[in-house]
């Protein structure tokens, strides 16, 4: 405090911290505490997940039986079995006709919202997309359940509507709104130099977006597109209302389905901590785990990835 | 020479009006409620250089860029009077714009290759226009074609199919050129063509422009002085939005009859 005395005298305390350098550090430690945690957190989930259904991958697993059975029968009294492909077929099959509704939907509104509308349509339409990316899973299903449930049976004239159809439809819904948000910012990306030179060519403005907008911003949309794909794999409770929940290989939309994430959440509550078929529900859990993590890394790649024309 | 009766279907092309690639009667511009142009008339000649020159915000990228009216991408910009191009009037409602922008090629003040390969921006206007299927053999020849008139062939000929978005200032400048020549257009509207490049290739670029003088009507913004002198056949004058004077460089630059111009060339202001 005494500095005006000692700067007269040409020496000064360096060492001296104030209560700046505290906040400052204080801060740091919280940023970086931040900053991490999404680090440690995946990392915990992981070894969490892995550690329950480790033993049984160790111990009970059968991987040909697990990949290529369809029979997902933990509860039977004197052979359980633990064929997960029908699981895997319901995820798969409900996935893809979500994502045949949801690119479509989700490519046009983007390019309508980057590319063609205007002002108050633009910034209303973009609030809009983001409240129903904000739509409870729940809610879908129940929509799943008491809307297009009878929809579907009156108009295929089939006995049940909760199937491949009804979820691939509900969680196309669900996924385009994000899809949408996220193709719309690789939309705007595109530089306008780009449009501008292009329509100065005499290109016109389909001409312009197919030919210029649409490759310049390739691969953030297949990042849109995978990150809903990667939305759809991990959707539980929207698929768990809308597919029916019965165990089967689907033939034809009309088919009920299971889905992995249904099945565990279903199921986990009623069984017994520890035992083989908790332990079996967790290995799918790893499975989904690994799949959503390939599907979401590849989709960050692809939006950092420098784009090779 | 530029070919005036390549809109043959219009009245106006055999009139005597023909002399004049671009004329301009009345016209005046506003950017939403900032009126940028006042009463522009305009007439520049077919087949030589003319540059627009002026302070900032004078309104010459303005009139330029209503020309083709590349301006309309802005959407509040409003127009009145008229824009004669080779005998059209490209203001009016039921102009077909692509066919404006095929006669009417433009160049930028910072290159703006699109992100494609060397080879697909050259022909990618051609393209656009021809409506059919090219050949490859008719292609590549398009493509030698038009990068040997820019005197880029030699340096890019064995990198035609790598992004043309990692060539020197330059060499795009150049290339933004080229891929206006397959359409064939009559007139090219450069907008401070050389205001992102340093002066070896601000030279290069405006002997380039040299080159192309007497195949193509150029018009060209410009803010220096000197290149307006050395590239030009005759100078427009404008300021705040109005045309001051418009006569041959040389007169402009000797004797210039408006105490503006010459104010503006001796650099008391700009």
């Amino acid at each position: 405090m005494d500095s005006s005395g000692a700067q007269a005298s040409g020496t000064f305390d360096a060492d001296r911290r104030n209560a700046s350098w505290w906040v400052d550090r204080v801060v740091q430690a919280l940023v970086f505490t931040g900053g991490v945690s999404a680090i440690v957190l995946i990392i915990g989930i992981f070894v969490f997940i892995t550690g329950h259904g480790f033993g049984f991958i160790t111990d009970h697993m059968d991987v040909g039986e697990f990949f290529t059975s369809p029979k997902w029968r933990p509860t039977s009294d004197n052979n359980p079995t633990y064929g997960a492909l029908a699981l895997i077929a319901g995820t798969a099959s409900v996935t893809g006709l979500a994502m045949l509704v949801a690119v479509p939907f989700s490519l046009g509104a983007a390019i309508f919202i980057a590319e063609f509308a205007k002002g108050k349509t633009r910034e209303v339409l973009k609030v809009l997309v983001e409240l129903l990316a904000a739509i409870p899973s729940v809610v879908w299903g129940f929509i799943g359940l008491s809307i297009m449930n009878p929809l579907i049976i009156e108009t295929f004239d089939v006995p049940v509507g909760l199937n491949v159809l009804n979820a691939g439809v509900i969680l196309g819904l669900m996924a385009a709104p994000i899809m949408t948000t996220i193709a719309e910012d690789a939309l705007k990306a595109v530089p306008e130099g780009f449009r501008e030179a292009a329509e100065a060519l005499g290109a016109t403005r389909w001409q312009v977006i197919f030919k210029v907008v649409l490759p310049a911003a390739r691969n953030g949309l297949v990042a849109a597109v995978l990150l809903g794909v990667g939305r759809g794999f991990g959707e539980t409770m929207a698929v768990l209302m809308a597919s029916g929940h019965s165990i089967n290989l689907p033939t034809s939309p009309f088919d009920s389905v299971r889905a992995l994430t249904a099945t565990i959440a279903a199921e986990l509550g009623e069984t017994a901590a520890g035992s083989e078929h908790y332990q079996a529900l967790f290995t799918l859990g790893i499975l989904l785990f690994g799949v959503t993590f390939v599907i979401n890394l590849t989709a960050d790649l692809f939006i950092r990835g420098r784009r090779k024309p | 020479m530029a070919d005036p009766s390549a809109l043959a279907d219009s009245p106006g092309a055999d009139s005597p009006a023909a002399e004049y690639a671009i004329r301009t009667r009345d016209l005046n511009l506003w950017y939403g409620t900032f009126q940028a142009l006042f009463d522009v008339d305009l007439d520049i000649k077919d087949g030589i250089i003319t540059s627009l020159i002026g302070p900032s915000g004078c309104g010459k990228s303005t009139l330029l860029r209503s020309i083709n009216r590349i301006i309309d991408r802005l959407g509040y910009v409003r127009t009145t009077g008229s824009i004669e191009v080779l005998g059209h009037d490209v203001q009016r409602d039921d102009v077909e714009l692509v066919q404006v922008r095929k006669q009417v090629g433009m160049v930028f003040q910072r290159p703006n290759p699109l992100p494609l390969s060397i080879r697909d921006n050259v022909i990618f206007g051609y393209r656009l226009h021809s409506g059919e299927k090219i050949s490859k053999d008719r292609r590549d020849e398009i493509v030698e074609d038009a990068l040997q008139q820019v005197l880029l062939w030699d340096q890019v000929k064995d990198r035609l199919g790598s992004p043309a978005t990692a060539l020197s200032l330059e060499e795009q400048q150049k290339l933004c050129i080229a891929r206006l020549l397959p359409v064939k257009p009559a007139l090219l509207l450069m907008d401070e063509p050389c205001s992102a490049l340093d002066p070896e290739a601000t030279s290069a670029v405006e002997e380039l422009i040299w080159e192309l003088r007497g195949r193509f009507t150029i018009v060209i913004v410009t803010h220096n002085m000197a290149q307006a002198r050395r590239a030009s056949d005759e100078c427009v004058f404008m300021l705040m939005g109005k045309v001051i004077e418009h006569s041959p460089t040389e007169r402009m630059f000797v004797t210039p009859t408006a105490q503006e111009t010459s104010d503006y060339i001796e650099g008391r202001y700009g």
